[in-house]
């Protein structure tokens, strides 16, 4: 999927995450902020990117800031602001690549 | 070397302060020491003034010069001014290298911050810092190594000479000329004074700071004017609004309730729990929810509390009023309540923080009592708390009487929620050793309870009754199965400070934080 | 075939809102018998799609310990339930809770649905059970046939707060405003032989009031409540939680029915009751009520 237009999901409550997905074309540029960096700013890093890759989102600014969500909303987040940028909301693929 | 909480304590550290990597909670039974002893200057004659004018001439009086070290206590809370003043004025002089022993330090001091980025402040002893001032000490700010003691660690260090205090500023809601201080009336009231004791009898100078001068004698006093050289009145002390604010509504939190339910379970259920029980508790919801759900159990089965003990809330002072409580001992006041509990009730009563929790004194409070509730950032699978380093590695809290009441209580009960967002309370190892696992008998979470293995008896005697028990590994195996195994936080090789047991021996050393990076 | 999960006991069905993450990771230890992740009012119009995520993974990848995890989808007149449908079923809800059910009708269509996405996504068909929300003065009056539209209907809670707008009336806390529907329904979900719960009471502050609310209802004959706070789980159990008299009395009747069924006799005695087989479900369900509650633990 590409990324069509900026969109956002999530919040800044404890235990979410607010993921903002913006059009580029160097590759994924992943930027994360987390109040957990120390203890899991790899796991978090490794869940955007394997979630970003079910998409097959190839391009794009991806922004995490993480207020200590676990990984499946970190997932739940990254999906909503990938499927928004492209207007989608309707016959999501539930466990094909939302998984 | 490797001490006996299994941490490293690095012979550089060991040379450089002289003290002895941690032996053991108990292994300084007996030990024999001659105490220190002030340098004191006369007052015979019964025209001489103790009064100044200010802060400046209180420090030029004491004779305030380089490499001094000053101390503070900290019964204003979050709404202490006297650290910050007395800061400002030292800075203003162009004085340096000063070494700060507070009882502990708060966000309230926030200010000193850029006293310490200016060299005017080198050394900081306390309980611990919350705030600024654990940021600029974990990110290597301060020049010489910061020491954190428990409140029964501090008054050894003084009493037996490790810390000698030049100048002790004790703030005071009431004090007379001749300085005879009182915690009770004036615009800041505190409730007790405990913890500024030890400061007093000790330090060469003391200075009693006050926004409230009454006629003279201001007594009974907290602190005898036999040992304050001057006294210096100023517009506010504190900020009365943070020194003690009004009682905490009892949580509606049904987590809380509920780990609060269980520690009262588990107490009752103790051989402990009976006629002339003691028994001390924090201020966190799930600690004041199982003192108010033990007092109802005291009630319907007529039992009493001997001694409550330590800092007070108004749901301990409401179960003295009851006449379920026989005497509260007190060391500090967290809310209203309580100061006027102790204004009122005869048995509720002040003592020092060296009859409180000084593991050097010829026996402390703390060695009675049977039951000390209590909270913390993370305990590991050896039962060793860490409440002064945060999961971040950032210094963040205060041991207070954590290691002290858990050394002397028959049982010792540690609540924590098991996860504080995603950062699991109990994991395979604590950030920083601050109290030691052989003095922690069981932990209470939302999840489970665990008992020490090293507690038997009370493992036989739970073992008919109706918790949800199990080992802290199941308690850490569940938490890191929800949020993930958390990566060790990477520090720096930079040691910024040293983790003071009660007996003066080192516990643990925290190290300087490092930016965080990502792996590959 | 009846679903083996259709008559579970269910007198706490807490709700939660999908939408925020640090409820819906853990309520199970709270220990209620059912939550009610939400879809509906609790998420905003223009977060329905967020919600949906969150709920897929949640319902995919968190271990609720066995508590069942119901989802309340929004109503047949938004754009949301058809999604709505898909992802519950996808996701493996046990139990999907249609709001502002109407008529017999209304169930049928999300019935086609959840068939439809239980083929879609591979679930055995009829494993996802429906329950019917009341929130109009028409869905009440059709009570009944609600409860005969499905054979995957467990039962029909009653929404107070819509119906009594519909009522022309409010929540007055006397319940008199209530009576009649709780009356209806709880006679047609026993007519129909499915469960019934009541609504939700709302004010936290006044626990008396909720407790009182809570012993009427169970004395009416229902099953259970819609609660909106975890503080209310433990009062509902407690109410409902049998007497150990009662549970004596029930695991006697079930044993010695039991006995005189195998000797071929219909109607007999117990502690001077006259009992017969139809006491038998009602035993049973106090049996299940008291080992839920921990104070049961025989074998029956």
């Amino acid at each position: 999927m590409e990324i069509i237009n900026i969109a956002l999901a999530g919040t800044l409550e404890s235990s979410d995450a607010q993921v903002t997905v913006e059009p580029g074309e160097n590759g994924i540029e992943l930027t994360i902020e987390s109040s957990v960096i120390h203890q899991y700013g790899n796991q978090i890093r490794k869940v955007v990117l394997e979630t970003l890759e079910r998409l097959d989102v190839q391009n794009g600014r991806v922004t995490i800031i993480d207020k200590g969500a676990l990984d499946c909303t970190l997932k739940a987040r990254v999906e909503c602001a990938v499927y928004r940028s492209n207007g989608i909301t309707e016959n999501l693929p539930w466990g094909g690549v939302i998984k | 070397m490797i001490n006996a909480v299994g941490r490293e304590i690095p012979e550089e550290i060991l040379k450089a302060t002289g003290k002895e990597a941690f032996k053991g909670a108990y292994a300084y039974d007996n030990y024999e020491y001659t105490k220190a002893a002030p340098t004191v200057r006369a007052v015979s004659d019964p025209n001489r003034s103790k009064m100044v004018e200010n802060i400046h001439e209180a420090l030029v009086k004491c004779g305030i010069k380089d490499g001094m070290t000053l101390s503070f206590h900290h019964h204003f809370r979050e709404g202490d001014y006297v650290v910050n003043m007395v800061m400002e004025e030292v800075h203003n002089m162009g004085i340096k290298n000063i070494t700060i022993c507070a009882s502990s330090l708060g966000k309230a001091n926030d200010p000193i911050v850029p006293y310490i980025e200016d060299g005017t402040i080198v050394g900081i002893q306390s309980s611990g810092v919350r705030g600024k001032i654990g940021e600029a000490i974990s990110t290597g700010k301060l020049r010489d190594l910061a020491i954190m003691r428990s409140h029964g660690g501090r008054v050894r260090a003084i009493e037996s000479g490790e810390v000698h205090i030049d100048i002790a500023f004790i703030g005071a809601p009431t004090c007379d000329e001749y300085g005879n201080l009182r915690a009770n009336g004036g615009k800041s009231d505190c409730g007790v004074l405990s913890y500024a004791a030890v400061d007093a009898e000790y330090a060469d100078k003391v200075v009693a700071i006050t926004d409230c001068l009454v006629p003279f004698p201001n007594i009974p006093a907290s602190i005898s004017m036999v040992h304050v050289d001057y006294v210096c009145v100023v517009d506010e002390i504190g900020n009365p609004a943070k020194i003690a604010t009004g009682a905490a509504k009892p949580t509606t939190d049904v987590r809380k309730i509920m780990m609060a339910d269980y520690c009262t379970q588990f107490v009752i259920n103790t051989p402990y729990f009976k006629d002339g029980f003691s028994y001390q508790t924090g201020v966190g919801g799930a600690s004041i929810a199982s003192t108010i759900s033990l007092g109802k159990i005291m009630e319907e089965r007529g039992i009493h509390m001997g001694l409550g003990l330590g800092g007070i809330t108004t749901p301990m002072c409401s179960l003295l009023e009851k006449g379920l409580i026989n005497k509260l001992v007190d060391t500090q006041d967290f809310d209203l309540g309580a100061i006027e509990s102790i204004k009122k009730n005869p048995n509720h009563i002040e003592i020092t923080a060296s009859e409180y929790a000084n593991p050097f004194n010829k026996g402390a409070y703390v060695n009675k009592l049977d039951f000390v509730i209590l909270a913390s950032l993370e305990v590991d699978v050896n039962f060793n708390c860490n409440v002064v380093v945060g999961s971040d590695g950032m210094i963040t809290g205060a041991q207070g009487g954590h290691p002290d009441t858990a050394a002397g209580a028959k049982c010792t009960i540690v609540i924590a929620p098991l996860l504080q967002g995603r950062i699991p309370a109990i994991c395979t190892n604590v950030t920083t050793v601050t109290t030691p696992g052989e003095t922690v008998d069981v932990v209470i979470t939302d999840y489970g309870i665990a008992i020490n293995p090293r507690r038997q008896d009370l493992i036989e005697c739970m073992k008919d009754v109706d918790l949800p028990f199990c080992t802290i590994e199941e308690l850490r195996d569940k938490a890191y199965a929800m949020v993930g195994t958390p990566d060790a936080v990477k520090f720096d090789d930079r040691i910024v400070g040293i983790i003071d047991a009660r007996d003066g021996t080192i516990i643990d050393v925290v190290r300087q934080i490092k930016d965080f990076e990502f792996d590959d | 075939m009846i679903h083996p999960n259709k008559k579970r006991l269910r007198r706490s069905m807490m709700f939660l809102n999908c939408q925020k993450p640090g409820l819906i990771k853990d309520p199970y230890i709270y220990k209620p018998d059912s939550i009610m992740l939400d879809l509906e009012d609790a998420v905003a119009e223009n977060q329905k799609d967020a919600a949906r995520y969150s709920l897929y993974h949640a319902l995919q990848e968190i271990d609720y310990h066995g508590v069942e995890r119901v989802v309340r989808i929004n109503g047949l007149d938004t754009p949301h339930w058809k999604e709505d449908i898909r992802v519950c079923v996808a996701g493996g809800a046990d139990t999907i809770r249609i709001a502002k059910t109407e008529s017999a009708k209304d169930v049928k269509i999300v019935e086609e649905h959840v068939l439809a996405a239980e083929r879609e996504f591979g679930r055995p068909e009829g494993s996802t059970l429906l329950m019917a929300a009341l929130e109009s003065c028409k869905g009440v009056l059709n009570a009944l046939e609600v409860c005969e539209a499905s054979e995957r209907l467990i039962g029909i809670a009653l929404s107070g707060g819509d119906y009594t707008k519909d009522l022309q009336t409010t929540i007055t806390g006397t319940g008199v405003e209530l009576m009649g529907a709780r009356q209806h329904m709880i006679m047609a979900a026993r007519a129909a032989g499915v469960q019934c719960w009541d609504t939700v009471f709302t004010n936290l502050d006044d626990m008396e009031g909720f407790e009182n609310e809570t012993r009427m209802i169970k004395m009416m004959g229902f099953d259970g409540k819609s609660l909106v706070n975890p503080r209310q789980i433990t009062v509902v159990h407690k109410i409902f939680t049998p007497t150990e008299k009662e549970i004596i009395f029930a695991e006697k009747v079930v044993r010695e029915i039991d006995d005189k069924k195998a000797k071929g006799i219909g109607v007999f005695t117990v502690d001077g009751k006259m009992i017969d087989i139809a006491f038998y479900d009602g035993a049973k369900r106090t049996l299940a009520m008291a080992k839920a509650a921990g104070v049961y633990k025989g074998d029956l």
